[in-house]
């Protein structure tokens, strides 16, 4: 049995579990200029977004959904970093970058968790195919 | 099947049969797929290492040897769910192979416009889809019977959905996904009374309870090797006779003929009608000797064990703060436990005990429509089998200890 603490767990990080129970930007936003949602029907994860947008800028951004800590935290982690940028840079956001700020070594059962608020972004904010993300 | 109530399951012995479990995981996913013991694959590893050959074809002596004995592995099959003849026992991939099978082949020609279709929102997906697609291709519509609080079917519900007269019913005879054991002779009974056809998915329901599919009196009874033992790829569809003899054939191609013309074909006699190709001959093969397996052990004894563990692991986990079990009481539920944790996804809860070796489901368990029924997304579930033991449970316990721990 593990006999690691909270603080050192490398998979449940503090980090990770601060954004999964104190969710950054969570919530809906009246009149967004886009709003998205994307489900990982294995798991039954739910991921959506709201984003309001002002000359090309991320001006504002919200997250809704429910699912396990690695698509909850992700989903906040990702809205941190968009939130002010240029919608032109956050296309070039991609699997990497995701997965590099969430700092962990993520098992292939776990990755669609870890991706699908990336899927959100891509498929709602600039209309790239829905199964873009699905290759590994 | 056994009739020795008394027998207990020497389940130490039995462990000694499944190498899967020297390397020290705690397997409770049974009820999504079993381990196999040396039995098993040793009764494979004998076809294909000595007497690998297609069957009812060649005239050679190891051609025969396969050919009979995939034939005999059908006749245990037969004895194992006493149906009349091995003329009823199709080989299929699996269940879901077996259903829709039954879908096409039979339902195709039967179901018309304005038919009904009595499922159950237990009911697996596979139990679900075939049925969906039949009754849109025939114009049927399809009513769901719905649980209690305690995830037991509403056979007030049942009953008066049988009042419409439906063409079909098709039930599981134990839910995979809550474990709960449907009182499937008296749901045959009513639905057979009614006039319908009646398939019954005995996919959690063959392996754990056993089945004598005359004194159950379904049309049809669908199940899967892989969830009793045996390897995948070898499932079984048993079918009254008379229905299999009207029914058109399913996959047609080699085998499956009697004579084919230019101008046109006959069709094979049961059950060879139904069993199109090379088959899975190695796996059905390995199929027989889980039957014979289990009959070893004894279904009785099979079933007391797990009704044992069950009770033990309901209560380790009811004890547990912020845990809820759904479906009802273990004295009226399989092998399965199905629960959620406040505060905790249930693939957390899998990953963290992964770390300990417990390999733990977690998931809608092809039952989207009953998660939807409880308000989930999701829950984490706990199967078990005849190798299943207390401390199993309680390293689960000890897992669900450190995701509370590491979430609080």
């Amino acid at each position: 049995m593990s006999t690691s603490t909270a603080a050192d767990d490398q998979f449940y990080r503090e980090y990770i579990l601060d954004h999964y129970k104190n969710p950054r930007n969570y919530g809906r936003l009246e009149h967004p200029d886009i709003t998205h949602e994307e489900d990982n029907p294995l798991c039954g994860d739910v991921v959506g977004m709201d984003f309001k947008i002002k000359d090309g800028v991320i001006e504002d951004i919200r997250f809704h959904g429910r699912g396990c800590a690695i698509s909850q935290a992700s989903a906040s982690l990702l809205t941190e970093r968009l939130k002010g940028i240029a919608l032109d840079q956050a296309k070039k956001i991609d699997k990497n970058d995701v997965l590099g700020e969430l700092g962990i070594q993520i098992s292939p059962a776990r990755i669609k968790c870890a991706l699908l608020p990336l899927k959100v972004l891509k498929v709602g904010a600039y209309g790239l195919a829905s199964d873009e993300e699905d290759e590994e | 099947m056994s009739t020795n109530g008394a027998r207990r399951l020497d389940v130490a012995a039995i462990r000694k049969d499944f190498p899967i479990l020297e390397t020290g995981i705690a397997y409770l996913d049974s009820a999504n797929t079993s381990q196999r013991p040396r039995q098993v694959t040793g009764a494979m590893m004998d076809y294909f290492e000595h007497f690998n050959s297609n069957i009812h074809r060649a005239a050679y002596h190891i051609a025969e040897v396969a050919t009979e004995r995939y034939e005999a592995s059908r006749e245990k099959v037969r004895a194992f769910i006493n149906a009349a003849s091995t003329k009823e026992i199709i080989y299929t991939r699996g269940t879901t192979e077996a259903i829709n099978l039954v879908a096409y082949s039979w339902g195709r020609r039967n179901v018309r416009p304005g038919d009904l279709i009595v499922l159950t929102i237990l009911d697996h997906h596979s139990n679900i889809v075939p049925w969906q697609i039949l009754a849109a291709a025939n114009g049927a519509h399809i009513e769901f019977v719905d649980i209690d609080e305690r995830g037991e079917l509403r056979q007030d519900q049942f009953h008066e959905l049988l009042e419409h007269s439906p063409r079909l019913v098709a039930f599981g005879q134990v839910s995979n996904a809550l474990g709960t054991i449907n009182p499937a002779r008296e749901m045959v009974a009513a639905a057979k009374a009614s006039g319908a056809t009646v398939l019954v998915d005995g996919a959690q329901g063959a392996p754990h309870q056993g089945v004598d599919v005359q004194a159950l009196g379904c049309d049809f009874y669908a199940f899967s090797g892989h969830k009793m033992l045996g390897p995948t790829g070898a499932g079984i569809l048993y079918g009254r006779r008379e229905l299999l003899e009207a029914m058109d054939p399913f996959q047609s191609g080699g085998d499956m003929i009697r004579t084919v013309r230019i101008e046109g074909t006959t069709y094979h006699d049961l059950p060879w009608k139904f069993e199109a190709g090379t088959q899975a001959i190695g796996e059905v093969i390995g199929l027989g000797a889980a039957v014979d397996y289990l009959n070893n052990l004894g279904m009785d004894a099979i079933r007391a064990h797990e009704r044992e563990i069950t009770e033990y692991a309901y209560e380790a986990l009811s004890d547990i703060e912020g845990l809820t079990v759904y479906g009802p009481p273990p004295s009226r539920r399989s092998g399965v436990v199905s629960f959620s944790l406040a505060g905790i996804h249930p693939h957390d809860l899998a990953t963290i005990a992964d770390r300990d070796q417990v390999c733990l489901r977690a998931g809608h368990h092809c039952a989207m429509p009953l998660m939807t029924r409880l308000g989930v997304a999701a829950t984490a579930r706990a199967s078990f089998y005849v190798y299943t033991q207390k401390d199993e449970v309680d390293r689960l316990v000890g897992s669900i200890k450190e995701a509370q721990r590491i979430f609080k």
